[in-house]
C-alpha cells in the first residue's frame, strides 16, 4: 500500500501539480533560480514533477556581486542535471558603475537596477541572455530573444508580508507590475492560465512552505545546497543569500542541515524573522513591498 | 490545518486572528517590534488587527484587501490562517481563502448582529464545499456581556446556516481585543461553557483523502523526454479520489479509451504498487493508447464518471459584467477545457437572503445561480453528491476566472447514444503496436481530418480534390472522400432522410476515425455542413484532428469553421489551406 501523506508530502505534491500545470500551459515558462535554497527546492521539485528532467529554463539574475561560490555551484549543478541555464545582466549599471559597492546609489536604488531592471529586460528578450552550451561549457549569447510569459518563482508566503498576499498564480502587467488590490480569484485547484497579450504571470509553488519546511525537505531529498549556509568553524553562516555587500552572516554554529533544523524549530533563530540579514528591507517602510510592485521577486 | 476566517466587514476578524498570534507565542520577533515601531512613527495607538496589515495600502484604508496567510501553532498542531476579506468588493479573495481551507471561523459583531456578508459568506463556505464550521461572536465587550444579545445570534444565524446545509461546532462568545474566550478562559463570561476559540481550532478534523470514493485523475500531461534519452511515456496528474494499483485497467474519458497500468512512476521515491487521492503521480501504460491534457482517468468496474455537453450547475459569479446568455464562456473542470454557453437559467438566488427570482436571462455580480450549461465538447465529471473533487468547475471570461460552481446532474444531449457507441468503440478497440506519433515521423505529417464544406454552388469539390493532388506532389498520404462515396456504400442500408442524418454523419466519422488512425490526412468535402454535423463528427473523431473549412463567401449554415476560402480561384484557395495546416502542424513548412 501507498504511504500516508505527512505534511512535507503534502507541500511537494501541491506544488508539482503547479508546476505541471504551468508547464501544460505556458509556451514560453522559464524559472528563477537565484542559487538560494528555496529556489533550488523548487528545481528539485521540478525534477520531481518532470520525472528526473526539467524540461523548463532556469533563469538567474547575475548582478555580479553574488559570492563566487554560488555560481560555481550553479554551474556545476547545470552541468550535473542537464539544465537549460540562462543568465542576464543589467551591463551597462555595471559598467557605468550605478551600484551601492561603487558608492553610485543607495541600496534599493541598485537593487531596483541590478535585479528589478535585469529580470524585467531579460525575461521581455529585449536585453542579452545567454545560455550554457553544455557541450564547450561556457555561456553564449542566447539567439532566442522571445519574451517569457509565464516565469516561476519561489517565493514564499511566510518570507514577509507582501508576499504573504500572493497567488500561486500571479498577473504581472506589460511593465512588470503588480495590481496587489485587483488579483484574481484563485480556488479548487484551477489558476489563471490565461493572459492577455504582453503581460505575464508569476508562478508561486512554494507559497505554503516555510523556512523550516526547506530544511526539513532539503534533509528528507537529500538536496545539495550551498556551503555558505553552513558554519565552517568561524561561528558563522548565511541564513539567506543574496549579494555580498548587502548581506549579513548570522552568527551560528550550524554545520549541517541537522544542526539548521534544530536551530530553527528551538534554538535562536525560532523568533527572527529570515530576511533580518538583509539590509534592503529595512531601507524602505513598507518592506519589500515597493520593489516588489515594480517586479521585484 | 489550513483555516479560513470570514464573516461581514469590521467585525474584527483581523483582531482575532491579531490575537491568537499573540497569545499563542506565534509571532516571530521581529514582527511585533516591527509593527509597534510603525504606530509609533505613525503616531496610532497599537491595535491587534495591525499585525496582518502588512501592506500599506491596507492600512490606509483599514480592510483586508486579500486573503492574506499567517501562520501560528498552538500545542495541537501547526495552522495556516487565511484572512479573508469581508467587504463585498472582495468576495473573490474571499473565495480564494476559503477554497484553501479545511475549515472556517465566521465572526459576528455581536453590537452590529448578522450582516449581509455574514449569510453570504456562509452560503459559499457551504458551496465551496467546507464542511466544519465556528461561529465567533466578537466585541461581547460591546453589549456589556450580555448573554440575550448571544442567544439571539446563535437562534438567527443558526437557522440560517441550517438552510444552506451546514451545522455548526460552536458559537463562541468572545471579545478579540481584550482577549476574552481566544486563547484565555473569560471572566466576564461565566455563563458560556462552550470551547474558547483556541479550542474549537483544535477540535476540528483533517479530513481524510477520499481515498474510498471511485478513482478519479484528471490527465495533466503525457510526458515523453525522448531527447533526455528517456523512453517512457508517463500519464501525470494529481488524484482527486481513489486507489490504483499496477495492473489495474485505466478507462479514460470522455474518449473511453482503456490500458492497463504498467509502472507507477516517481522521482527520488521509493517503486509503488499503488498511489492514491492526493498524491501527484504518473503511470506508464501497458497498452499504448493516444490519450491528451483533458482526459479523466478512472478505473474499471468501478462508477463510470458522467460524459456530456449538458450540465445542470449551481454557480456563483463574480465577474463584473453579468453573465449572460449567447454569450460563449471558457469552462475550466479538472484539466478539461471547454467553451460553454448558458441555455438556460433556472433560478437566480440572492447569497445573502436565499430569496429565489426566477425568470431571468442573466446572473449578476455577487449572484448564486441555478443554470443548464451547453459545452461544445463533451467533457467528464462528476455529479457534487458522488464525487465533490470533480463536480468542480470555473469560468473564465477575457483572461479571467470569473465564476465557479459544482455540477448538479449530467443532462442527456443529442450526442448521447452516438458517445455511447464510440466509448465501446474505444474501450474494445485493438491497438497496433505501430504508434501514432511513429506513424506521424514515418509520414512526416500529422493525421487530420479536412472537412471542407460551403454553400451547394461552392466549389468545395474542386478545393478538395486540389489539395489532395497538391498535398500528394508533395509526398504526404493523402485522401479524397467524397460524402457520395460513403452514402451509397456504408450508408446503403440508410434511407437517405433527415431523421437519419445523424447516423449517416456517425458512420461518416467511423471511417475517417480509421483513416486518421492508418494516419492519412482525410479531405472530406459535404455540403452545407451544420454544428450539429460537426458535433457529432466531433464526438467519433478526436476533436484537435479536425479542420473546418468553409469555401466561399456566404456562410448559410451555423457551424463554426477554423477557416473561410473566398469564393474564386481554386488554385489561391489550396495555398491558403495549405498554410493553414502548415500553422496547426499537420504539415510542415521547408525549413
Amino acid at each position: 500500500m501507498s504511504v500516508a501523506m505527512d505534511h512535507l508530502d503534502q507541500l511537494e505534491n501541491r506544488s508539482v501539480h503547479i508546476l505541471r500545470e504551468a508547464y501544460a500551459n505556458f509556451k514560453n515558462l522559464g524559472m528563477l533560480w537565484s542559487i538560494g535554497k528555496d529556489s533550488t527546492v523548487l528545481l528539485w521539485l521540478a525534477r520531481k514533477a518532470f520525472f528526473g528532467h526539467v524540461p523548463i529554463p532556469l533563469i538567474h539574475i547575475d548582478t555580479s556581486f553574488k559570492i563566487p561560490e554560488m555560481i560555481e555551484y550553479r554551474d556545476r549543478l547545470a552541468l550535473e542535471w542537464n539544465l537549460t541555464m540562462i543568465y542576464g545582466q543589467n551591463r551597462e549599471a555595471l559598467e557605468e558603475k550605478r551600484t551601492f559597492p561603487d558608492g553610485a546609489v543607495d541600496r534599493i536604488a541598485c537593487c531596483k537596477a541590478l535585479k528589478t531592471d535585469a529580470l524585467k529586460h531579460t525575461l521581455s528578450g529585449e536585453w542579452a541572455r545567454y545560455r550554457l552550451n553544455h557541450a564547450k561549457k561556457v555561456y553564449e549569447l542566447d539567439r532566442n530573444t522571445e519574451a517569457f510569459t509565464g516565469v516561476i518563482v519561489g517565493a514564499r508566503a511566510d518570507e514577509e508580508g507582501s508576499r504573504s498576499k500572493e497567488r500561486y498564480f500571479s498577473p504581472r502587467n506589460a511593465q512588470s507590475r503588480w495590481d496587489v488590490g485587483d488579483q484574481p480569484p484563485e480556488f479548487w485547484n484551477q489558476f489563471k492560465t490565461e493572459f492577455a497579450p504582453g503581460t505575464h504571470l508569476r508562478i508561486h509553488p512554494l507559497l505554503d512552505w516555510t523556512e523550516l519546511n526547506i530544511w526539513e525537505y532539503i534533509r528528507r531529498e537529500n538536496i545539495p545546497t550551498v556551503s555558505l549556509y553552513y558554519d565552517q568553524g568561524e561561528g558563522k553562516r548565511y541564513r539567506s543569500l543574496g549579494c555580498y555587500p548587502c548581506t549579513q552572516a548570522v552568527d551560528s554554529a550550524s554545520r549541517d542541515v541537522d544542526d539548521i533544523i534544530l536551530e530553527l524549530q528551538s534554538g535562536k533563530f525560532a523568533n527572527i524573522a529570515e530576511r533580518s540579514g538583509r539590509a534592503q528591507d529595512k531601507a524602505d517602510g513598507g518592506g519589500l513591498e515597493t520593489l516588489r510592485r515594480d517586479g521585484y521577486m | 490545518m489550513n483555516i479560513v476566517i470570514v464573516g461581514h466587514v469590521d467585525h474584527g476578524k483581523s483582531t482575532v486572528i491579531g490575537r491568537l498570534l499573540a497569545d499563542t507565542h506565534s509571532l516571530p520577533e521581529g514582527k511585533l517590534e516591527q509593527v509597534r515601531a510603525q504606530c509609533e512613527l505613525n503616531s496610532k495607538p497599537f491595535e491587534y488587527a495591525f499585525l496582518l496589515d502588512a501592506l500599506k495600502d491596507e492600512q490606509a484604508q483599514g480592510i483586508t484587501i486579500d486573503a492574506a496567510r499567517v501562520f501560528f501553532k498552538s500545542d495541537l498542531r501547526h495552522y495556516l490562517i487565511l484572512d479573508a476579506p469581508g467587504h463585498i468588493e472582495f468576495l473573490k479573495n474571499m473565495i480564494t481563502g476559503a477554497a484553501r481551507a479545511e475549515a472556517a471561523l465566521l465572526v459576528i459583531d455581536a453590537a452590529e448582529g448578522v450582516q449581509e456578508n455574514s449569510r453570504r459568506h456562509g452560503y459559499m463556505v457551504s458551496l465551496l464545499g467546507i464542511r466544519q464550521l465556528a461561529v465567533v461572536v466578537n466585541k461581547m465587550d460591546l453589549v456589556g456581556w450580555d448573554r440575550g444579545v448571544y442567544e439571539r445570534i446563535v437562534s438567527e444565524y443558526g437557522a440560517f446556516l441550517q438552510q444552506v446545509g451546514i451545522r455548526p461546532a460552536c458559537f463562541i462568545p468572545v471579545s478579540a481585543r481584550d482577549g476574552d474566550n481566544i486563547a484565555d478562559r473569560s471572566a466576564h463570561l461565566p455563563w458560556y461553557k462552550g470551547p474558547k476559540v483556541l479550542d474549537a481550532l483544535d477540535q476540528f478534523h483533517t479530513e481524510p483523502a477520499p481515498v474510498e470514493l471511485p478513482f478519479r485523475m484528471p490527465v495533466q500531461d503525457v510526458y515523453k523526454f525522448t531527447k533526455q534519452g528517456d523512453d517512457r511515456r508517463i500519464v501525470a496528474g494529481t488524484i482527486d479520489s481513489g486507489t490504483v494499483s499496477v495492473g489495474d485497467t485505466m478507462v479514460f474519458y470522455p474518449s473511453g479509451k482503456k490500458s492497463r497500468v504498467k509502472t507507477i512512476e516517481a522521482f527520488n521515491r521509493p517503486a509503488q504498487q499503488s498511489a492514491e487521492a492526493g498524491w501527484s503521480v504518473g503511470f506508464t501504460l501497458q497498452e499504448q493508447i493516444y490519450i491528451t491534457r483533458g482526459e479523466m482517468a478512472t478505473v474499471e468496474s468501478q462508477t463510470r464518471p458522467q460524459v456530456t455537453t449538458r450540465l445542470r450547475v449551481s454557480l456563483f459569479w463574480l465577474g463584473k459584467d453579468p453573465m449572460v446568455k449567447r454569450k460563449e464562456y471558457l469552462l475550466k473542470l479538472g484539466s478539461a477545457r471547454v467553451t460553454a454557453r448558458i441555455e438556460e437559467v433556472l433560478r437566480v438566488m440572492d447569497a445573502s437572503t436565499l430569496d429565489t427570482a426566477e425568470q431571468r436571462n442573466a446572473v449578476q455580480r455577487h449572484d448564486v445561480a441555478e443554470c443548464v450549461l451547453r459545452l461544445d465538447r463533451a467533457i467528464a465529471c462528476d455529479v457534487a453528491e458522488a464525487i465533490a473533487a470533480t463536480s468542480r468547475f470555473v469560468i473564465v471570461d477575457d483572461f479571467e476566472i470569473r465564476g465557479g460552481g459544482i455540477v448538479r446532474e449530467a443532462m442527456a444531449d443529442r450526442q448521447t447514444t452516438v458517445r455511447d457507441r464510440v466509448m465501446l468503440r474505444n474501450y474494445k478497440w485493438e491497438p497496433s503496436i505501430i504508434q501514432p506519433e511513429h506513424r506521424a515521423e514515418k509520414y512526416n505529417q500529422k493525421a487530420a481530418l479536412i472537412l471542407v464544406t460551403g454553400e451547394h454552388e461552392s466549389d468545395r469539390k474542386g478545393v478538395a480534390k486540389a489539395l489532395e493532388g497538391k498535398l500528394f506532389e508533395d509526398g504526404k498520404v493523402v485522401y479524397f472522400l467524397g460524402i457520395g462515396n460513403v452514402l451509397y456504400g456504408v450508408d446503403a442500408d440508410i434511407e437517405r432522410k433527415q431523421e437519419n442524418r445523424l447516423e449517416h454523419m456517425r458512420r461518416l466519422a467511423e471511417v475517417a476515425n480509421l483513416m486518421l488512425d492508418a494516419g492519412i490526412i482525410l479531405v472530406v468535402a459535404a455540403a452545407e455542413l451544420t454544428q450539429d454535423d460537426l458535433e457529432v463528427i466531433k464526438t467519433a473523431v478526436q476533436p484537435d484532428w479536425i479542420e473546418t473549412v468553409w469555401a466561399g463567401d456566404n456562410v448559410t449554415t451555423d457551424i463554426s469553421f477554423d477557416l473561410q476560402l473566398p469564393g474564386g480561384a481554386v488554385p489561391e484557395a489550396v495555398d491558403q489551406l495549405k498554410a493553414h495546416l502548415q500553422d496547426k502542424g499537420v504539415i510542415f513548412r521547408p525549413w
